[in-house]
Formats: structure tokens, sequence, C-alpha cells
């Protein structure tokens, strides 16, 4: 075994790693856009009055949370366009991590929701306010700083997930390391600094989660 | 009219009919579970009844007229009867993110449909009749409790209620803001035509300020009567045993 860091490959890859990082913030990114958005239809729609509905949703829930991430990308890519969805990779993976953090988040919304104190909604009675005015004006905003701490551990899982994409061929991190490790014969230095890249994103992230929710706290007067 | 209310096979409220008057204040008194919040949760249509109809200005509430019918009334038809009716709670339940004037303004601006500007003027002069105006700007968290309620209280009134719940108002709070508390209510019965129904603990307050007092038992009506009749001269032995036994723990 011997070990020798070739710093002329590493310089040489790195635009290249770079370029891929961009592309992991994106997916990252976007698909926890669509998680923020449809993990509170989920968490909403778990609360709806017709029981049916309710009833799916959360059997939908349990059923992405209970299955890989993995097979659910695979589903969308390859299995959707047999039913007529034809997507690109870069869609099917969006729409798949997004879906699956939908699911994770609309538990984590449930539990802030549930933390609003009973109190709350029949205030909201008493002063006669709609339903949608006592979610969007009352209820959500309390029940988002107990959530943030979660939100937060979710964003941090979204990234480092991203990888899965690179199995239907999203250029992601973990696929551009490999594609140079396998032009190069080499794959200590692409997958180290994978590593580091992951690392010094997700560090910082945590902390900035943090600091959201102590500015959310200060901002909401809680 | 004849209500009922009943959590699982537990009857909290047992055919009980009972008139309140425009502009009427009346105390509700009576032990732990006789059935006494639940009067005024039903009157706020927090809770649904099981049987019979509440009828606020000779309409129904609970319920509403179809083809000739009363059936049980939709959410649409309560948000329109719900104008007419405010509630404080023991709890003040203020909403925390917002400070004492939003707290005021966010129902006329919601719901009735007023003006920042006009909601920002009814509320202040809310907040200034119940000696609140100078913590307009501050959170509930920042409040004490007596202070909470007062701004509760500023709330409610902010809808222009005919009629008035206080649910225990003064319970939750410390001895000595108790005060800053019933002086607010005072002010009300004699300044205001509102009508009034308050649970309370407080039997001196019951006793100063009530038009008719209500002695409630096992859900329903022991007895009422003016408060000179009532705490003077109780006739039902339950009424005399209750009395007693409060007149001890003070």
């Amino acid at each position: 075994m011997n070990f020798d860091w070739s710093w002329t490959l590493t310089w040489e890859i790195m635009p290249r790693l770079l370029w891929a990082t961009a592309n992991t913030l994106l997916a990252a990114g976007a698909g926890y856009a669509i998680a923020l958005v449809g993990g509170l239809i989920f968490a909403l729609a778990q609360r709806a009055a017709f029981g049916p509905i309710r009833w799916a949703v959360r059997e939908f829930v349990e059923f992405i949370r209970s299955t890989p991430l993995v097979l659910q990308i695979f589903f969308v890519f390859y299995v959707a366009p047999q039913f007529g969805i034809q997507l690109s990779p870069w869609t099917s993976g969006l729409l798949a991590i997004g879906l699956h953090y939908s699911a994770y988040l609309s538990e984590v919304y449930r539990g802030g929701l549930e933390a609003v104190p009973r109190g709350q909604w029949e205030a909201c009675r008493a002063i006669n306010m709609s339903a949608r005015d006592t979610y969007f004006r009352i209820i959500i905003p309390q029940a988002l700083v107990p959530a943030v701490p979660g939100m937060g551990n979710y964003l941090v899982g979204i990234l480092k997930d991203t990888p899965m994409l690179s199995v239907i061929g999203v250029m992601e991190l973990m696929h551009a390391a490999n594609s140079i490790g396998s032009e190069h014969y080499r794959y200590l230095e692409p997958f180290t600094l994978v590593g580091l890249i992951f690392f010094l994103i997700s560090l910082p992230t945590a902390g900035l989660v943090k600091l959201l929710e102590r500015r959310l706290r200060l901002g909401l007067g809680l | 009219m004849n209500v009922s209310k009943s959590y699982g096979k537990l009857n909290v409220i047992e055919h009980l009919n009972f008139d309140v008057a425009e502009g009427e204040m009346v105390s509700i008194i009576g032990p732990s579970g006789s059935g006494k919040t639940t009067v005024l949760r039903t009157l706020m249509t927090l809770e649904t009844i099981n049987d019979g109809v509440i009828y606020v200005e000779g309409k129904p509430l609970t319920h509403m007229a179809k083809g000739g019918v009363l059936v049980p009334a939709d959410e649409r038809y309560l948000r329109r009867m719900r104008t007419s009716i405010g509630m404080c709670f023991q709890s003040f339940n203020l909403f925390p993110h917002m400070t004492a004037l939003q707290n005021c303004m966010e129902g006329p601006v919601q719901v009735l449909g007023l003006s920042k500007k006009e909601a920002r003027e009814r509320s202040e002069e809310l907040l200034h009749m119940v000696g609140m105006i100078d913590k307009r700007g501050q959170h509930p968290s920042r409040l004490s409790g007596g202070q909470q309620q007062r701004v509760a209280i500023a709330r409610a009134l902010a809808m222009r209620p005919k009629v008035m719940l206080f649910d225990e108002v003064t319970s939750a709070l410390d001895p000595e803001v108790i005060g800053e508390v019933t002086n607010v209510i005072r002010k009300l019965v004699t300044e205001h035509n509102l009508t009034m129904l308050m649970v309370t603990h407080q039997m001196g307050f019951a006793r100063d300020i009530s038009d008719r007092v209500c002695f409630f038992y096992g859900g329903k009506i022991e007895e009422q009567g003016t408060p000179h009749e009532l705490f003077g001269s109780p006739q039902r032995e339950r009424t005399k045993q209750f009395l007693s036994a409060v007149k001890e723990a003070v």
C-alpha cells in the first residue's frame, strides 16, 4: 500500500468538482424548496375535515417514508415513462427527492402544528377568523419555531442524499468524482475532495439553522 | 332552549333552559364540573351541543333553518352568527407573535375588513380604556397576567360584540392583579350596554356587579336570583353548602 497524493491531479480536477458542487447545491436547494411546500400541503391535508383525504395522505406519507429514496428515484425515471410520463434526469431527480423529503418535513410540520396550544385555535374562533387566516396568520407562524431545528436537519439530510441522483445520471458531485476516477484510474483525490466539500457545506448549514431559529424567535417576540 | 351536552357518556349539561336578557349581567357560579364553562363554550360555538337549540337575539345560533326545519348550522352560518359574541378565556390566549396593538387589530382588519387606520384607532381607544395604551407595542411574553387579560378584553371588544362571555378570567391571575381586571369589567357594566355572562369564583365580585347570579350544579341551574337573594338567603341546600364552603376558604 502506498500513499501518494497528487497535487497536480487535485488542481486539474478542481474546476470540474466545483462545477459539480454547483449542481449538488442546485439539486439540494430545489429539492428542498419542493419539500418545504409539499410537506406543508401533506401536513395540512392530514388535518382535513374530509376523512378519506386524511387517510389517503397519511398512508402515502407512510409509504414514502418506508421505502428507499433510490427506489423512488428509479421509479420516477424508469417506470413513469411506461405510463407516458417522460422526464429528464434532473426533473425526475428533483421530483423524487422533493417528494421524499416532503414526507419527512410533513411530520416535522405536524409536530409543530400540534405544539400550538388549543387556546390559540379557540381565540381565533372567538374573533370569528376564517380557517385560512387562522392557519396562515396565527397557527403556522407559531408552529414554525419549534419546527426549525427539524427542518434544518433535513436540509443537511437532503444535501447528503443528492449523490443518489447520480444513479440516473445527474451530474452532481458524486457522479463527477466517479467519472474522474475512472478516467484517471485514481480515486483517492476525487473522493477525498468530495468528502471535504460536503463537510464544508454541511457544517456551516447547521450553524445557520441555529441562527435562523434564534432570529425567528426574536422576530416573533417569543 | 332545552340544551344538552355530553362528552361520551358524561352529561355535562342536562336539559338546560337558560335565558339572558339584553344588557343583563349574569354571573355563573358553582363547583367545578358543574358545566359552567361548558355553557359559555357552547355559546361561543367552541363546542357543539347534542340536543336542543341555542338562540341569540331570537335567531338560532347552533342551528339554521333549511326547508322549514332546523338543522345543525354549517361553518358559514356559524361565522355570520358568531359576530355578535365575544369571549375572554382563563388563559388569555393572546397571539404570542403579535404586539398588544396587533392582537387587537387582527380581528377588525382580517375579519371585519376595516382599514388599518380605523382598526388602529378603535384598538388604541380600547387599549386606553383598559389602561394598556402604554404597552401597546409589547408582545404578550413581556406582559403580566393581569395586563395580558386586559389586552384580551380589548381584543374581544374590538369586534364590537353584543354579548361578552368571561370564562374565569381572573382564575389564572395572582391575587394582587385580580383587581385590575375586575375593574375593567366593572367599567364595562356601568358604561356600556353589553350583555354579559361571567363564570367566576370571585363571589364578592359577582355579588357587586351582577343583575342575576346562577348557581350551577350537575349541569343544571340549581338556584338563581338577584345577588341579594342568592347570597343573602339561598333556598336550596346545595347552594347553602357551596356558599358556606367558599366562605370558609376565604
